[in-house]
């Protein structure tokens, strides 16, 4: 059983997403967002699930669909809002933008923007975690649209081999960009693809904070016994388009209110108040905090400078270290 | 000193930075027990280190390269090798888009101290999948360094280097040069990073070449010399950094320049360095620039269509001999 404290944490942080979420669509129409977006609204249980189990010093990699990550992996949102509105002090001072947020120093690896190729790198993250025999875990976030690259085959089959300490996480809101999964899968569960590789696959009510949570404890807790990687499938909805550049109008009249019903923040605030750890008070006062935080996170941002031109020249390479004779 | 091949100085810069350092680690594909490598360069290391450091994977370029960038970014120095340069083509998007642009897409915070190691080039009729050139692919993406040894010296203290730094270098082999020999000294060395080296002095004419191409210019050389054309052989031993001062030098002293380079010469390695010249060093050319590289063709299984393409040393004294009179 999860304490109250912890399940009104989780409750806060999926808040937190999603204001923060709908004030960065609300800028974007502003035009105070350069480039696209793509929101991360809709699939917060899976997140805050996922994360609720990772220690600070596990890693986590992200997608372009990546804000969610952030927050619940415990970025400060001031930071990733000023990152998104390409200011200077923002994570990547302004290098990176929306689908390229890192924060090292949370074990937060980044976020990239080229669908699938994250997954070897949380491979990569568990080797090094194994060679260092220092019992972190990763968190390897993605969608289902990665789960047809080739990166996912290798990453997946390279960590099966050598029992590396990484969960995947697939993400499946049911289309890569417009692109339905049932148009390019001939299986209905992504989980289905663990066999091939040998390793325990199972698929969840992404909507639902604590089935999320769930699967990934117990995913979690083989990973750091050493007992290798899972695969878990998350069953969630892009409540959004792809990006704001999309209407959606691919989408089966009746799908998104079908979906909206199931929304994972009101089905867990239901469930909370059913359980007496909520009440419609203590709920609206939450939600105040959220709003305030990110209402800060923007003020923030705002106030915050664009870099100066010539940073764009800064952070290519590394200054070389210790490369002299010893 | 000492003589050594250059594969087994490769072996022996291994072998050492592995004993210095415990975050170094290998990974590729039959690089283990039974073969140590396809060209033999890690034999023996798994039986010195173990199979955790250094590790068979199966045939999957894009995770060894996607599992180095993860590795590297979470505090270890992986070496990586790719049994054949053109199969870099398979891990492209791991080594362009995210070991070279880790550092800067992310603001600086993080390291990516990952070697890729992969031997290139034309001479032993293995046909077009297993003998490009690809240097200037690597050359072109900010970010990455590319190494080019020629020597067995510069091969040792190049692969120290890089993997000492703190960024992804490509670490170019070409296959001919595993087996020739090189004095070494017995002692810890390292060589800089975007430091040239002059392999010959001379005053008529600045040769630029780089890998096998070197040992190629500098037999031109030599047969030129006896014609009383004296050559200058410069080798800038990294492609990224590029010592354009070296270069420049060399230039201003003969007056003269021909670039030698095994890759195509359209928007190859030849050309960035004429456009170093052009840009730098117009003024002190008294001949036009001269190029001898891959005519842009994949390169050809039958013995005589791979030597018509690859540059000799007929084909550069005759470049020569076009521009010194």
């Amino acid at each position: 059983m999860i304490e109250k404290t912890k399940l009104l944490e989780m409750y806060q942080r999926m808040l937190e997403i999603r204001l923060f979420e709908e004030k960065v669509f609300e800028l974007y129409g502003q035009n105070l967002v350069p480039g696209t977006i793509h929101l991360y609204a809709g699939e917060e249980a899976v997140a805050v699930g996922v994360c609720t189990n990772l220690r600070k010093d596990d890693y986590i990699t992200s997608t372009h669909r990546g804000h969610g990550h952030c927050i619940a992996k415990g970025a400060d949102m001031s930071r990733v809002m000023a990152e998104i509105l390409g200011r200077k002090t923002g994570y990547c001072k302004g290098k990176g933008g929306s689908m390229h947020i890192a924060d090292f120093s949370i074990g937060m690896l980044g976020a990239t923007a080229v669908v699938g190729a994250g997954i070897p790198i949380a491979a990569g993250a568990g080797l090094s975690i194994k060679l260092r025999d220092t019992e972190q875990v990763v968190g390897c976030f993605f969608g289902d649209g990665a789960s047809n690259q080739g990166t996912f085959h290798e990453g997946i089959n390279m960590a099966a081999v050598w029992r590396l300490p990484v969960v995947f996480v697939c993400e499946n809101n049911l289309y890569a960009m417009g692109t339905r999964q049932s148009m390019v899968m001939a299986i209905e569960n992504v989980s289905d693809r663990a066999v091939a590789y040998g390793i325990p696959g199972i698929t969840v009510d992404g909507n639902d904070v604590l089935a999320a949570y769930e699967a990934s404890r117990q995913a979690v807790n083989r990973a750091r016994k050493g007992e290798g990687p899972t695969l878990i499938e998350c069953k969630t909805y892009r409540q959004k388009g792809h990006s704001r550049f999309d209407p959606a109008a691919y989408r089966p009249k009746g799908e998104v209110e079908e979906w909206l019903k199931r929304d994972p923040i009101h089905r867990f605030k239901t469930k909370l108040v059913e359980m007496g750890a909520l009440t419609e008070e203590e709920d609206q006062k939450l939600k105040n905090e959220a709003a305030e935080a990110v209402e800060k996170a923007v003020k923030f941002a705002l106030e915050s400078p664009f870099p100066e031109p010539e940073e764009a020249l800064e952070d290519v390479y590394a200054e070389q270290e210790h490369v002299n004779a010893t | 000193m000492r003589e050594v091949t250059v594969r087994d100085v490769l072996r022996e810069a291994l072998r050492e930075e592995m004993q210095r350092d415990k975050s170094v680690f290998l990974l590729g594909e039959d690089i283990g027990r039974y073969w140590g490598g396809a060209f033999g360069v890690t034999k023996g290391l798994a039986q010195e280190f173990g199979d955790e450091r250094v590790r068979d994977t199966p045939i999957s370029e894009s995770a060894i390269i996607g599992v180095g960038v993860g590795a590297a970014i979470t505090g270890m120095r992986p070496v990586a090798e790719i049994m054949f340069g053109d199969l870099s083509a398979l891990a492209m998007d791991q080594i362009a888009n995210q070991a070279a642009k880790i550092r800067y897409m992310f603001g600086g915070q993080a390291k990516a101290p990952l070697v890729i190691r992969a031997p290139f080039g034309a001479g032993v009729n293995i046909a077009s999948h297993h003998s490009q050139s690809l240097e200037a692919w690597f050359m072109h993406t900010s970010g990455l360094q590319v190494a080019v040894p020629s020597t067995s010296y510069d091969a040792k203290g190049l692969l120290k280097t890089a993997i000492r730094g703190s960024n992804p270098v490509f670490f170019i082999e070409h296959k001919l040069l595993y087996p020739i020999k090189g004095m070494i000294p017995d002692e810890d060395y390292t060589i800089p990073f975007g430091v040239a080296d002059i392999k010959r002095e001379g005053s008529d004419v600045t040769i630029i070449a780089t890998l096998y191409m070197v040992h190629k210019a500098l037999a031109a050389a030599e047969k030129l010399s006896k014609e009383g054309i004296n050559a200058e052989v410069v080798d800038p031993r990294t492609l990224t950094p590029l010592d354009r001062q070296a270069i420049v030098k060399s230039v201003k002293k003969t007056g003269r320049i021909v670039i030698v380079t095994e890759d195509c010469k359209t928007a190859g390695v030849s050309a960035e360095i004429a456009a170093v010249v052009a840009e730098e060093a117009l003024d002190y050319l008294d001949a036009p620039i001269k190029r001898v590289a891959e005519p842009d063709t994949p390169i050809p299984f039958s013995p005589p269509l791979e030597k018509f393409v690859i540059p000799d040393e007929k084909s550069i004294i005759k470049a020569v001999k076009e521009i010194v009179h």
